[in-house]
């Protein structure tokens, strides 16, 4: 897995680069604000109602065929689903 | 007290304490004005008060997103006209898995409705060593907390009881309601008040459990994960078209002796002809698909209670993203394959209307059983009976070809469907929780099952039966005049709109029988067969004889122009209606009937014309 200078530097990562395996915590949800698809505020309250909150452990479980997309991951005794675009918003370090 | 309402996040066991509280009696409409279904039910306490049960959709938040959603929230704030208010709120959650449904209780507070919270599932919590201090719980939320196995009778005991002392003592009275839709702020909040809570409440054990992990490890692997999904849609194919064949002869040989009773009792003539050919023929038409509904429904009813279905989804949802179709559309595409109706309905999971659309305009394009009668009567009239390759053989592969084509085209249209009318809107986000295995229960499987045969039944019985009396009354008047020689069905008025297509259809080398014959198929695709025969006037023909006069009276051309039109066969009025109701709006039943038309024309053009071409004609 590689980790480019500026996360680094930052000390998040974002879930949706990740590898199969990856264990990480929550630092914050920051959905892209321009991005193409719902509103940052929707997505990012989807998330949270997911589970997805600060401090929660992540790791991924598994990962789709193509692309290596979507992911399963593991998060507080549940596992969910999502697509690695919106995993994006998910950083995690 | 009187109205219970059990709210719950998906996959929260709500649907088996429903049963477990209302046993079969229940009932499934619709809420007015929306197609969500509407599940409500009659219980009775031990000591014999009655009750009356409504199961709102499943939602993780009242902040509704899908008109599921929406009815959930609209139902507990009392925004519903025609929904009277509940008493109580029976608050469900899954005990092994309490932070959303805690999110949520501390969501439901806030509307001031008097609720109870109901920890279901207990038995699968304790088993894995998860220990929930319910009075702690109880304190912290400030309403009675419970638990209960709705799947056994004696893990209802304290819920009874609980209802019981409620019927008796009436529930507290509500209070203000102070829920306004929650910010990403609020939600946050919530989920740590919740934290807060389990971590109070709730011991872990030592050890995660880590069977569906395990099992997730081979049913999840990105290559062996989509070959076991395969190779279960093969067994399910397989079973649908084989275990399903001795009910469906029974029940076309009981339609058969109760035409031939008709016929031997009611005098010949106009009344005869009505229940013979109309209501008879007609409706047992349909009828005869209904093991092949219910095999297929078992199927997904177990997977679904298994928890297979949401990696189904996630399995897919690559493969049918790169469609413009949403993972979710799995389930509905692989029901199309019986029948588009459950198909269509099935969409209702999708919670983004895109989506949704997207799915119910191509679901049609799925092989669905009624073509199989005219696949399988051109196929063996017209194919060859010889193997390729020495182990396949030809007819087994012009069907599996006829299966491709319609998948494949499902995939193409929904592609340029979504180029053409959602090129600028961004897909929507896919996400969803793959809740733990657990074992199917035999008793909320059978309830699913008998829900979906009555619903059936009842259509048959209903839109199908008006439908096939329309095309009766079609094929029927005016009758032939005295001293006739053809078939009176060239006299009605059938044919006459028959001839008038004719000339649409004689490009693409349908004969004006075939013309004919597509005017009842309306009602249903595999009429078509039958029409056939009366058109050809074949006194007592079963399927070979028609084939033998096929065989003769048609060119390969003609036949696989036929074939080539029935892969999209825009001719099914039930389903059309089914598509206009649940898309809410007659443009979107249109634009599907446009579309199959168009493509079954070209379709049946280029195979006509190449055909000729290469010497067929």
């Amino acid at each position: 897995m590689k980790i480019d200078r500026t996360q680094e530097t930052t000390g998040s990562f974002p879930l949706g680069k990740a590898s199969k395996g990856y264990c990480g915590c929550i630092d914050r949800i920051s959905p892209c604000e321009d991005c193409p698809g719902l509103p940052a505020a929707e997505i990012e309250r989807r998330l949270i109602e997911l589970g997805f909150v600060e401090g929660a452990q992540v790791t991924i479980l598994h990962e789709g065929l193509f692309g290596r997309d979507p992911i399963a991951v593991r998060l507080n005794g549940s596992t969910v689903a999502l697509r690695r675009r919106e995993a994006m918003a998910i950083l995690t370090r | 007290m009187r109205r219970l309402a059990l709210v719950g996040v998906p996959n929260c066991g709500k649907t088996a304490l429903f049963n477990a509280l209302t046993g079969s009696r229940q009932k499934v409409g619709n809420y007015s004005g929306v197609t969500v279904e509407r599940k409500a039910g009659s219980a009775r306490t031990p000591s014999g008060y009655p009750l009356d049960v409504v199961d709102l959709p499943g939602t993780y938040s009242l902040r509704a997103r899908s008109p599921d959603e929406e009815v959930t929230r609209d139902v507990v704030l009392g925004r519903r006209p025609d929904e009277p208010l509940p008493d109580l709120l029976l608050a469900v959650a899954d005990a092994t898995n309490l932070r959303s449904a805690l999110r949520l209780v501390i969501e439901l507070k806030r509307t001031g409705r008097p609720i109870v919270l109901v920890l279901n599932m207990i038995d699968i919590a304790r088993h894995r060593g998860i220990g929930i201090d319910t009075a702690v719980l109880q304190e912290a939320l400030g309403i009675p907390v419970l638990t209960a196995t709705a799947v056994r009778r004696a893990g209802m005991e304290d819920l009874w009881a609980r209802l019981e002392a409620l019927a008796a003592s009436g529930v507290p009275v509500p209070t203000e309601n102070l829920w306004s839709e929650p910010g990403a702020l609020d939600l946050r909040a919530i989920q740590k008040q919740a934290d807060a809570m389990i971590a109070r409440a709730v011991t872990q054990p030592p050890t995660a459990n880590d069977l569906s992990a395990k099992i997730d490890a081979v049913l999840l692997h990105p290559v062996a994960g989509l070959v076991i999904l395969l190779a279960l849609l093969f067994v399910m194919f397989q079973a649908v078209f084989t275990w399903a064949t001795p009910a469906m002869d029974a029940i076309s040989a009981g339609f058969d002796a109760l035409g031939a009773f008709v016929h031997a009792t009611v005098p010949p003539g106009l009344v005869e002809s009505f229940l013979q050919n109309g209501v008879i023929a007609g409706v047992g038409s349909v009828l005869v698909f209904l093991p092949q509904i219910l095999i297929l429904f078992l199927f997904i009813l177990l997977l679904e209670d298994l928890g297979y279905m949401a990696r189904a989804a996630f399995l897919m949802d690559r493969i049918m993203g790169g469609a413009g179709l949403h993972g979710r559309a799995f389930i509905p595409l692989l029901s199309s394959f019986a029948c588009a109706i459950p198909g269509i309905m099935a969409a209702r999971v999708i919670d983004s209307r895109r989506d949704r659309l997207a799915t119910m305009l191509v679901a049609p394009l799925m092989t669905c059983s009624a073509r199989i009668p005219v696949y399988t009567l051109i196929i063996s009239a017209f194919i060859p009976h010889k193997s390729v390759l020495g182990i396949f053989s030809l007819q087994g592969l012009v069907m599996f070809g006829l299966y491709a084509m319609g998948i494949f085209s499902a995939l193409a249209v929904s592609f340029v469907a979504k180029f053409l009318f959602w090129r600028r809107a961004p897909s929507p986000p896919f996400m969803l929780e793959l809740p733990d295995y657990k074992m199917p229960r035999i008793k909320s499987v059978a309830i699913g099952l008998w829900t979906r045969a009555r619903i059936f039944v009842k259509r048959a019985g209903t839109t199908i039966f008006f439908a096939t009396v329309a095309i009766w009354v079609l094929a029927t008047f005016p009758g032939p005049p005295a001293g006739a020689t053809e078939p009176a069905i060239t006299y009605s008025f059938a044919a006459m709109i028959g001839n008038l297509i004719h000339p649409i259809l004689a490009p693409v080398g349908f004969n004006w029988e075939i013309s004919v014959a597509l005017v009842p198929g309306m009602a249903a695709r595999e009429v078509a067969v039958a029409s056939l025969g009366t058109v050809y006037a074949i006194s007592g023909g079963g399927d070979v004889q028609i084939g033998h006069v096929l065989a003769q009276q048609w060119s390969l051309a003609t036949a696989l122009s036929l074939l080539a039109w029935y892969i999209f066969a825009p001719q099914c009025i039930s389903t059309l209606a089914v598509i206009k109701r649940e898309a809410g709006g007659a443009r979107w039943m249109w634009l599907t009937f446009g579309y199959m038309f168009v493509l079954a024309y070209m379709a049946s053009f280029l195979t006509y014309n190449i055909a000729v071409a290469l010497g067929a004609g």
